[in-house]
């Protein structure tokens, strides 16, 4: 199937139909095995056990800034080719990529308390992870505020690349500003600084809620197209009955 | 002394299990009940009689109309 086809929403929801069951038992497969491979991980020889948090918290942390990638590519989809599925896709992300991003902080504190001796600190990352959480729910609020959902989307585009400046500054802020975070430790130059026993539980867990997140974003974007086949039915109501 | 440390560690460590749980439950019900919530909404409307144009003529509609007509 051609990626144009895709572009027709009821040819759209026959392959997110199929595509739904594959990807969420291939989901529940990769997270059997993943929880599998983090019971068995070693402790760290510094962290101790805490260092199981990493495999919630890293996968959070990635799929935060994944789900606003795949906004900006949908808000470029909206303002520049509008896509008729960009904006559904850039809609249908920002709630989950919201929880992603929530699931990293929440995770992040629960493993700071006991390795920095607090929950929170202002620092560079730290910080530009929680901007982050406060932009998507600032485009939720658009997307809920904003009656028209054209004049919605176009809004919710502008934010959404004003917004991208954030990936960068989330990515880097370990380098360009002293923090209490740690540095990059999978992605880098050099390679991963991480142990292969428990590198490996942690590419694949981070795999398992990559599959997560692309088999609940197809769902959510198989519920907007149905909510706006709901609307235009009612608005067709409507006038039928005016 | 590791065992200690383990111990002390693992109300943190049940915790951020716990919070995963909580917010990957959430979405994959969000998800599910929204698309039961639009399926029985559509269904409604049809057996009030409202229903698309294009699903008595699906055929015969191209993709850009169908996209317009969606969106």
């Amino acid at each position: 199937m051609l990626l144009i086809d895709l572009a027709n929403p009821s040819r759209f929801l026959a392959f997110a139909n199929r595509a739904i069951l594959w990807l969420a038992g291939l989901t529940v497969l990769a997270f059997a095995f993943g929880i599998n491979q983090t019971v068995i991980a070693p402790d760290d020889y510094q962290q101790g056990a805490t260092v199981k948090i990493m495999f919630l918290h890293v996968p959070g942390a990635w799929l935060g800034m994944l789900g606003w990638g795949v906004m900006t590519i949908a808000a470029l989809g909206t303002l520049v080719w509008r896509h008729p599925l960009a904006d559904v896709t850039a809609k249908a992300a920002a709630p989950i990529g919201a929880a992603f991003t929530l699931m990293c902080l929440v995770t992040g504190s629960l493993w700071g308390r006991p390795m920095w001796g607090t929950y929170w600190v202002w620092d560079a990352r730290l910080t530009s992870v929680l901007v982050l959480f406060l932009l998507y729910l600032g485009v939720i609020a658009v997307w809920r505020t904003v009656e028209d959902p054209s004049r919605a989307a176009r809004a919710a585009a502008i934010l959404t690349l004003v917004g991208a400046v954030d990936l960068p500054i989330i990515k880097f802020s370990v380098e360009w500003w002293n923090t209490l975070h740690q540095g990059a430790s999978v992605l880098r130059l050099g390679g991963p600084t991480i142990d292969r026993s428990i590198l490996v539980p942690l590419l694949i867990m981070s795999a398992a809620f990559t599959l997560l997140f692309v088999t609940l974003l197809l769902a959510a974007m198989r519920n907007e197209i149905l909510r706006r086949r709901v609307r235009s039915l009612r608005l067709m109501q409507a006038s039928a009955v005016s | 002394m590791a065992a200690l440390e383990a111990i002390n560690h693992i109300g943190f460590i049940a915790a951020a299990y716990a919070a995963a749980i909580i917010v990957v439950g959430a979405l994959v019900a969000w998800v599910m009940l929204d698309y039961r919530a639009q399926r029985r909404t559509l269904a409604d409307l049809e057996r009030a009689g409202v229903s698309r144009r294009s699903a008595s003529a699906q055929g015969a509609r191209t993709a850009a109309e169908q996209a317009r007509e969606d969106a």
